[in-house]
């Protein structure tokens, strides 16, 4: 990926307000993960908008020595649609959650990402509500014993790639709060993106929903259970990279290279740029059980951009009709003159 | 012209056009006003239609008006009108009580078959002796039959020749009250720019209408109208919907600031998202947004960024939006909220007028969270209000709350094009460079307005953070004190009283030395009083009158007015919202209250009634 040379380090992002995240929060590494990001970006903090909705993770902007704006519960991506195509030449970043973002703010989701909007959306997924002190989310998983659902809950959840694909996101990535790198690299594609580009960070809760990542982000066990998505890279996985993804049917399958006759030919490559989103979501969907969960740039496609075509359609139509103020346009329609 | 026998000359005369909802009254209505004003006449427009788009044909609920008054010094619809219009016998029923005595009715005798009668639950097969009009004259048209041969060689389906039916009346009426057809013409011309196959029918079928018109002259009466002596200049016929678009676009020129409009469909707001919509072309940026949250939430985010940022409902919309208007309370972000009011609560009465969203504009949010609210009083006052609206948010930095309504939203009346210069400069208060130093935080006030400075997003020095959370007097960081909360709470309530200085003070008509009775209104019902009171003091009831434009704050000097007179007698289409807040206020004042809540506007006679009871009881 291209990398502009920054004049600014990650310190010009952070504002002088005490962070109140609880010690241990997962939050804490996506901060510095994003101010770190932006120094790479290198958009200066004047040129930068943080908007965020309600709950823990919408606290974020108030770290950040940028234009900010902490609003209302899930209403985050319709006010950064607003101010995007306002003032379009600010870089725009959204924060959710997974209950702001998905649950009450769903259809502001669905619809920034269908009109592809250029902004950048951080979406932090704990799995459960911290704010309100531990209710489940749209994403906990069927079962899951919290405090409005003490017997467990009788729903599915959504795997929030799946419904980005279905609202026709040109731009997915998923990262782990543990993973830095892979996490600042990736908020970094999604600024570069033009258009809606989503981040999900898998992020522990360590007050209310402590290890529900455990599973993928283990130390001991995430080289098995995960797989970083690399532009023009071979699928492999594994310590030491001995496990490939291969298509097999309509199907993908984890198979050793080298063994039972597969060899790393037969491994697919990524690529996050094709047009057709079938293999994206089938890479989106592995959840770390049969298949490795994809972390990385999923997808990354190009697609008319709704700022920009807003922009162009006012600018196209004011030149071609010509009028110079609203008096113009009246005295160019049905008029009559009373002397 | 034509030589007319038998011609009335009136001040004013009202038309009411009444079909189905497909058979394009609105249409002919429209054009009928147009040519109107064009020839110099006022008008005053009202437009009452079903909320279904389509109801069954020929059945009572599916009936469409529209009725006009023009001449002179028109300030309402009418109550009643002079000629009916009615294109099936469902119309009669729903609209002859709205005749005047010795009026005209105008009936497509071709519609009134058997199954037509049926339909409008007619049991006999003659419609006028059901209904008992004894006292009108009544013009038996086949305005079907005369259509289809008029149209016999166009080539054209049924179907297409059909709805053409509204324009034979058209031309009838164009005849009836001499008015010219080439305006009309021109005006078919516009409308089917696009079909010159179906304006030339529309042409052959005005003209018929005019000519079967002449035919029959002798047997009704025609009317001349006097035209008005009013200030010279470009006029247009403008309705209120159109006119709050216009005024918004007046003030972002005005204010140097861009319009950013989010909206989402709704009756009957949602003319002002179409006209916007298509005002793209004048730079506005108008987006249809997923649902009303998101239409006032994206306005929030386009002010945030520097925009003069508006989004546009009806109530039930507005309860939808009442959070995000608190978001912009405490961020004190300007932002424009019309409301144009329709029958409630929940779905309610869609088409229908009322004034009943009043406390829903001044208290319908969380918390301590006051905004100014405002109402234009006519068609052509939804320009100045809309303007209005403007200069108080963005010059005071606040949501302000515009109470439009169906009646004045959807009516018409001829409007003198305004220049440019014939409005003030609107001067928003955006952080001066000299403070953009970096250590400039948000709620730095101007002590003698208590309004806060506006960074625009962008500008370096001046990177701030805004938010939901209660936030320091001083620092603008978040603050759970509760004394800085207790502080804030009445800086933005004294924020929002202290607009009452840059507001014009109230003004009365009719004062007298006699007259110890003011009748006051607010909003749209402003033509409807304002004639009743003209009608009392011509009677010899000497009453003072006023009408209400700006709600919060009231003008400095009304308190002072109310307490001048020995009673107030407060006139609204709600329960008696508007009493009870200047009760509140003035407890020191009699107020008396005329309320009506039909969905429909006041007639100037139930007024002048009300008024005559009240005074009469209490005397």
């Amino acid at each position: 990926m291209e990398q502009t040379p920054s004049t600014y380090s990650p310190a010009n992002y952070k504002s002088d307000q005490n962070v109140r995240w609880c010690p241990g929060c997962g939050d804490h590494a996506v901060l510095n993960c994003l101010h770190k990001a932006m120094a790479t970006i290198g958009v200066p903090p004047h040129r930068t908008a943080v908007i965020s909705g309600i709950g823990c993770s919408s606290r974020l902007p108030y770290y950040c020595n940028t234009y900010g704006f902490h609003t209302i519960h899930g209403r985050a991506a319709a006010i950064a649609t607003g101010f995007k195509v306002a003032n379009p030449d600010m870089t725009v970043w959204q924060v959710s959650g997974d209950g702001d973002g998905l649950a009450i703010g769903g259809n502001h989701f669905i619809h920034c990402l269908r009109r592809n909007v250029d902004i950048n959306i951080l979406l932090l997924n704990n799995k459960i509500y911290g704010l309100t002190k531990g209710q489940y989310s749209p994403t906990s998983p069927r079962g899951f014993v919290s405090k409005s659902s003490p017997y467990g809950t009788t729903e599915d959840p959504f795997v929030p790639a799946e419904l980005a694909f279905g609202a026709r996101a040109t731009f997915f990535a998923r990262s782990l709060d543990v993973e830095l790198q892979i996490t600042q690299e990736t908020m970094a594609a999604a600024a570069h993106h033009r258009g809606a580009a989503v981040v999900e960070v898998l992020q522990n809760c360590v007050i209310f929903n402590n290890g529900t990542h455990n599973w993928v982000s283990d130390k001991e066990t995430r080289a098995d259970r995960t797989i970083h998505l690399m532009e023009g890279r071979k699928m492999l996985f594994g310590k030491n990279l001995e496990k490939g993804l291969v298509q097999e049917g309509f199907s993908l399958k984890a198979v050793t290279v080298g063994q039972d006759g597969y060899t790393l030919d037969d491994v697919l490559t990524h690529d996050p740029h094709s047009a057709s989103d079938i293999l994206h979501r089938q890479l989106a969907l592995m959840d770390g059980h049969d298949l490795p969960l994809a972390i990385g740039v999923i997808r990354d496609v190009e697609a008319p951009v709704y700022n920009e075509e807003v922009s162009a359609q006012v600018a196209q139509i004011s030149s071609s009709k010509g009028f110079g103020s609203l008096r113009d346009m009246i005295m160019a329609g049905e008029t009559w003159i009373v002397k | 012209m034509t030589d007319q026998t038998s011609v009335k000359t009136l001040e004013k005369v009202v038309v009411r056009f009444s079909g189905d909802s497909g058979d394009g009254m609105q249409l002919a209505g429209n054009i009928f006003t147009n040519v109107s004003a064009g020839v110099g006449n006022q008008v005053s427009t009202f437009p009452d239609y079903p909320a279904e788009i389509r109801a069954p044909q020929g059945s009572l609920s599916g009936v469409s008006g529209f009725q006009v008054s023009i001449g002179k010094e028109v300030y309402t619809p009418g109550d009643q009108c002079d000629v009916l219009v009615a294109m099936n016998p469902a119309a009669l029923k729903q609209n002859y009580r709205f005749l005047k005595h010795g009026g005209v009715i105008i009936l497509d005798i071709d519609s009134c078959k058997e199954s037509d009668l049926k339909k409008a639950l007619f049991t006999s097969d003659n419609p006028i002796a059901e209904l008992g009009i004894n006292d009108a004259q009544v013009l038996e048209v086949p305005v079907s039959s005369m259509t289809k041969a008029a149209l016999a060689e166009s080539g054209l389906d049924l179907k297409s020749v059909m709805k053409c039916r509204n324009i034979f009346t058209l031309g009838l009426v164009c005849w009836l009250f001499d008015r010219p057809l080439e305006s009309a013409l021109r005006m078919l011309r516009n409308k089917f720019a696009k079909k010159p196959a179906v304006y030339e029918a529309n042409a052959r079928v005005l003209r018929a209408g005019y000519d079967y018109g002449h035919n029959i002259h002798a047997s009704v009466s025609t009317y001349r109208i006097e035209n008005d002596t009013i200030t010279s200049g470009v006029y247009t016929d403008i309705n209120g919907n159109t006119a709050t678009a216009w005024g918004l676009i007046m003030a972002s020129e005005k204010s140097g600031r861009p319009l950013f409009l989010g909206s989402y469909p709704i009756t009957p707001a949602t003319d002002i998202l179409h006209e916007l919509a298509k005002r793209k072309d004048l730079g506005v940026k108008a987006v249809q947004m997923e649902d009303e949250i998101a239409g006032v939430c994206s306005a929030i985010g386009a002010s945030f960024a520097g925009n003069l940022a508006v989004t546009s409902t009806s109530g039930p919309g507005l309860a939808l939006k009442s959070e995000g208007i608190g978001l912009a309370v405490i961020a004190e972000l300007p932002l424009v909220v019309i409301d144009v009011m329709r029958g409630g609560p929940s779905t309610g009465l869609p088409t229908k007028t009322e004034q009943t969203d009043l406390m829903q504009a001044l208290y319908g949010r969380n918390g301590e969270s006051p905004v100014a609210v405002v109402a234009p009083v006519s068609p052509t006052d939804c320009f100045d209000m809309a303007f209005e609206a403007s200069r108080i948010a963005l010059e005071h930095m606040t949501p302000v709350i515009l109470l439009s309504d169906a009646f004045i939203g959807n009516g018409s009346s001829a409007w003198r094009v305004p220049e440019a210069s014939d409005y003030p400069d609107i001067k928003a208060p955006v952080l001066p460079a000299e403070k953009a130093d970096g250590n400039w935080h948000p709620y730095e006030r101007n002590e003698e307005t208590l309004v806060r400075y506006w960074a625009i997003p962008g500008t370096e020095g001046a990177t701030h953070r805004l938010g939901g959370l209660e936030k320091d007097a001083n620092t603008g960081a978040i603050s759970t004190d509760p004394f800085n909360h207790e502080r804030m709470v009445r800086l933005r309530r004294e924020k929002i009283a202290r607009i009452s200085a840059d507001i014009p003070l109230q003004k009365v008509c009719y004062e007298s030395a006699e007259a110890d009775t003011l009748l006051l209104g607010w909003g749209g019902t402003y033509g409807h009083l304002r004639i009743a009171a003209a009608q009392l003091n011509a009677l010899g009831t000497p009453i003072a009158f006023t009408q209400l434009r700006y709600i919060n704050p009231l003008p400095s000097n009304l308190g002072e007015i109310l307490r001048h007179y020995k009673r107030v007698i407060v006139a609204e289409l709600n329960t008696g919202m508007l009493a009870d807040y200047l009760q509140m206020q003035f407890p020191e004042v009699n107020i008396s209250r005329i309320n009506k809540i039909q969905g429909q506007p006041f007639l100037v006679s139930e007024i002048v009634d009300h008024v005559n009871n009240i005074l009469n009881s209490n005397n």
